[in-house]
């Protein structure tokens, strides 16, 4: 990563314009080219050092529904679980943590109805409780990394 | 007005248009020079009626923002710890702002207790470059918030099991 890698991360993690040529007026900012910033994002994406590069959309103000999620998962049938809880698509992502709730997930949904049966069907496959966390107030979003 | 008691009225099931938008950009912005009316093309309307589509979206939050998403693992951001908190319910607002606003807290929200066995009503994801730097961040989220807290927790994460990021169907 050289400096204007950095410096397309630290200032494009959010403000991209809406306009006929974003690329070239966002690369006027950052003293580059058009056809060069096209090419270091591509770069930086094929490489992993970008998750993404695009809109990113407020789920629940486009009418869908998100929760966070918990299992506590006996030690024993941690993987089997793992694969059960898995498989539902509407599990965006899991994380194993270290704490008695050892399984922590995110469902997403189109709808905030499709997110109850989720759970329920969640519980059904796997006989465990799910400890749902929905967001009630949200006081911040959006790590601006700086590199 | 809470946040979320915003959303409320905010929430509305999304045009065809719009929808057509989130699942032509959900995987990110075409990398050509003209993105918006490649897009355009795509959709089969016009490259000013995506743009300003768009520019609703951002305007009303329905896009939080445009831009690049770093990979915090590649970048060395390799420890991620959920910072949990018991805090009084009549002064959570203020708290949460407050601990929002820290350079090392990338989300916080208020979320249901679970009692007898979950206590904490805030959470914050804290990340850093290890566990050391995670739990020395989350001292001075203690220290800030003083007795304002009744206890805390940090939970590690020790694996990612799934991470497809998110999307709606189509």
């Amino acid at each position: 990563m050289d400096d204007l890698d950095r410096r397309i991360i630290n200032q494009l993690q959010g403000g991209f314009p809406v306009s006929a040529r974003p690329y070239r007026d966002a690369a006027r900012k950052l003293d580059t080219s058009e056809s060069e910033l096209i090419t270091r994002i591509r770069c930086m994406l094929d490489d992993g050092l970008l998750t993404r590069f695009g809109p990113l959309f407020h789920a629940e103000r486009m009418g869908g529904a998100l929760s966070l999620c918990a299992l506590k998962v006996p030690q024993a049938r941690f993987d089997e679980v793992v694969g059960k809880v898995n498989s539902f698509p509407e599990v965006a992502h899991n994380y194993q943590r270290e704490h008695e709730m050892n399984m922590w997930f995110v469902l997403a949904t189109e709808t905030p109805q499709q997110l109850d049966e989720a759970i329920q069907n969640i519980e059904r496959c796997t006989g465990l409780e799910v400890y749902n966390f929905p967001k009630q107030t949200e006081y911040y979003v959006g790590l601006n990394l700086q590199v | 007005m809470t946040d979320s008691a915003a959303h409320s009225e905010i929430i509305e099931t999304p045009d065809d248009l719009d929808r057509r938008l989130v699942l032509a950009t959900q995987a990110g912005l075409p990398l050509h020079a003209r993105p918006w009316h490649w897009l355009a093309t795509e959709l089969g309307v016009e490259p000013e009626q995506v743009m300003a589509r768009v520019q609703a979206m951002l305007e009303d939050g329905r896009i939080r923002r445009i831009g690049v998403l770093p990979n915090h693992y590649r970048l060395g951001y390799v420890a991620n710890g959920m910072s949990v908190w018991d805090i009084p319910d009549d002064i959570i607002d203020d708290v949460g702002r407050q601990v929002g606003q820290l350079h090392s807290v990338s989300h916080c929200y208020q979320r249901p207790r679970h009692l007898p066995d979950w206590p904490y009503n805030l959470f914050a994801m804290v990340h850093g470059h290890d566990r050391q730097e995670v739990m020395e961040e989350v001292d001075a989220i203690a220290d800030l918030l003083g007795e304002r807290a009744r206890s805390h927790d940090i939970l590690f994460s020790t694996r990612i099991l799934k991470k497809t990021g998110l999307r709606i169907g189509g």
